[in-house]
């Protein structure tokens, strides 16, 4: 089957600064993706371009087997901004039945997204008194709530506390196992090996992108955090190698 | 567009608005009191000679297509600076919702709580002040509900213009207040400069006083007040394509 995203040579400007430098990858269907990189590395940038939202520069992102942004794929792609953005002047489940019903799906689908994060006792609180923690798992469902083919996740489980960053981990795998792809960005690297593949990205720069296994493997150490600061390390030495070899060395 | 989106769409802002008792109950008892206000201000002032209208009917009538002119075009500015600024309007054009689902959303769901607004001021206006008007009072308040439309179409337009709330609510001087001076109400539009009336002219304002002035003037609705009708609907058709235009599925 065709991959659920395919990105090619993805160039992204970003007020007058290049923040992606040509993002080949390919992320298979069914699979929970990680996309992991510190802080300004390029994560929410690569993301809006799947979703569409980004301008990009060169290079291509298909999604589903169109091109990003398409209109048919607004049905069947969900996408949670790193930033909640629910209506505070709404109460969650509020806000779950109006996206609910945009996806064209009903009441019952809008409660059951919400009790899915969590927030089934506070579905009739407004979003503007919840916690910073609760606002983003209102966020989350109603990204949920269309039950999308991908999902887009940036930084879902951040200020989330263990127990419910556990639930919602093993949410997501149920997803995938239903053949749901998802698309998750963290900038903590031991969310890493609850992923079933790795995309790691630093200064707008794809530098590794494939299993947790693999790259464990590549890097020759158990510890995932561990074996980024090595591929990171041999990047670099590599980069100043072909810097070298240009001619122009200090 | 698709009717099932825009209705949720148009459910979904007026619920926000219910949410918020307190500017729902400015918007409809702030108009009262500022007509409340006028009648007194003008209750020992002698009669116009030779059946005139009276000052206060004068005023007042269009008063009543004043008020959702204002404050819907205020609240518009507002709710969809806080779309943009919030994040939910990049996640709304992320969803099947078209642009003209949202546009029109605001449109309908403000321009019923213009209508209200203006419906609670011409009951008041009417059976507390004894407002006289030769027409009648259903078609002063469908004015004035074409007037919330107006003004929630140029608040979309002008909305994408502003960063801050601060700066959103600098728009009202500029784009209210001049028609305000403008319409007639003040100086008779052909009493005004020449280049004063070839501004006023381009106003949609002034057609809306004029269709309450003729609503006022004639007992059954005239040919220039369905022609001021149509060219307000038609102002507001235009400014809803102009605001569709600022709403980019993709930015930067
Ligand atoms: N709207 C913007 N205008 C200009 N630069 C931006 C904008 N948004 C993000 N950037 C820059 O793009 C880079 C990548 O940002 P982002 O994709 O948000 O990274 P991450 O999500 O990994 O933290 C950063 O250097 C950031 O400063
Ligand atoms: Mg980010």
């Amino acid at each position: 089957m065709e991959d659920a995203i395919v990105l090619r040579d993805l160039v992204v400007d970003r007020g007058r600064r290049r923040v992606l430098h040509g993002i080949s990858c390919a992320v298979p269907r069914g699979v929970v993706a990680g996309l992991l990189g510190p802080s300004g590395s390029g994560k929410t940038t690569l993301m809006r371009a799947v979703v569409g939202v980004q301008v990009v520069a060169g290079g291509t992102a298909t999604v589903l087997g169109r091109p990003a942004g398409s209109a048919d794929l607004r049905r069947r792609v969900g996408y949670l901004t790193q930033a909640p953005s629910v209506y505070a002047d709404l109460t969650v489940r509020e806000n779950a039945r109006y996206f609910a019903a945009l996806h064209g799906r009903g009441r019952a689908d809008a409660d059951r997204a919400v009790a899915d994060v969590g927030l089934g006792a506070a579905a009739g609180q407004l979003v503007g008194t919840l916690s910073g923690g609760q606002r983003s798992r209102a966020s989350l469902a109603c990204a949920l709530v269309g039950e999308p083919e991908l999902i887009v996740l940036d930084e879902p489980t951040v200020g989330q506390d263990p127990v419910l960053r556990a639930e919602l981990w093993s949410r997501f795998h149920e997803l995938a196992a239903a053949g749901v792809t998802l698309l998750v960005s963290s900038h903590v690297m031991d969310e890493a090996a609850r992923c079933d593949r790795l995309l790691l990205i630093r200064e707008g720069r794809l530098i590794a992108d494939d299993t947790p296994d693999a790259v464990r493997a590549a890097a020759g150490v158990a510890d995932l955090d561990e074996a980024f600061l090595r591929l990171i390390r041999a990047n670099e030495a590599s980069a100043a190698v072909a810097a070298g070899a240009g001619g122009e060395s200090s | 567009m698709n009717p099932r989106i825009l209705a949720v769409t148009t459910g979904r802002i007026l619920r926000q608005l219910r949410h918020d008792r307190r500017t729902v109950a400015l918007l409809l008892v702030v108009p009262a009191l500022l007509l409340t206000l006028v009648y007194y201000m003008y209750a020992d002032q002698p009669a116009p000679p030779g059946g005139a209208p009276s000052t206060f009917d004068r005023i007042a009538l269009v008063m009543l297509g004043f008020f959702p002119f204002i404050v819907m075009f205020l609240v518009t500015s507002i709710a969809m600076l806080r779309e943009r600024t919030t994040g939910t309007l990049e996640r709304l054009l992320t969803t099947p919702l078209a642009k003209a689902d949202l546009l029109f959303g605001y449109g309908i769901a403000f321009g019923l709580a213009g209508a209200a607004q203006a419906a609670v001021a011409a009951a008041v206006a009417y059976w507390l002040f004894d407002l006289e008007t030769a027409g009648g009072s259903g078609l002063v308040i469908m004015i004035a509900a074409l007037n919330a439309v107006l003004a929630v179409a140029l608040g979309l337009f002008c909305s994408a213009f502003a960063r801050t709330e601060f700066q959103a609510v600098q728009f009202m001087p500029v784009v209210v207040a001049p028609q305000l001076l403008l319409c007639g109400l003040f100086v008779p539009r052909d009493e005004m400069a020449g280049w004063l009336q070839a501004i006023s002219d381009v106003l949609p304002l002034s057609y809306a006083v004029e269709a309450l002035q003729e609503v006022g003037a004639h007992a059954e609705p005239t040919g220039t007040m369905w022609r001021d009708v149509a060219v307000v609907a038609g102002a507001a058709v235009l400014a809803l394509v102009l605001a569709a235009a600022t709403l980019r599925r993709r930015s930067g």
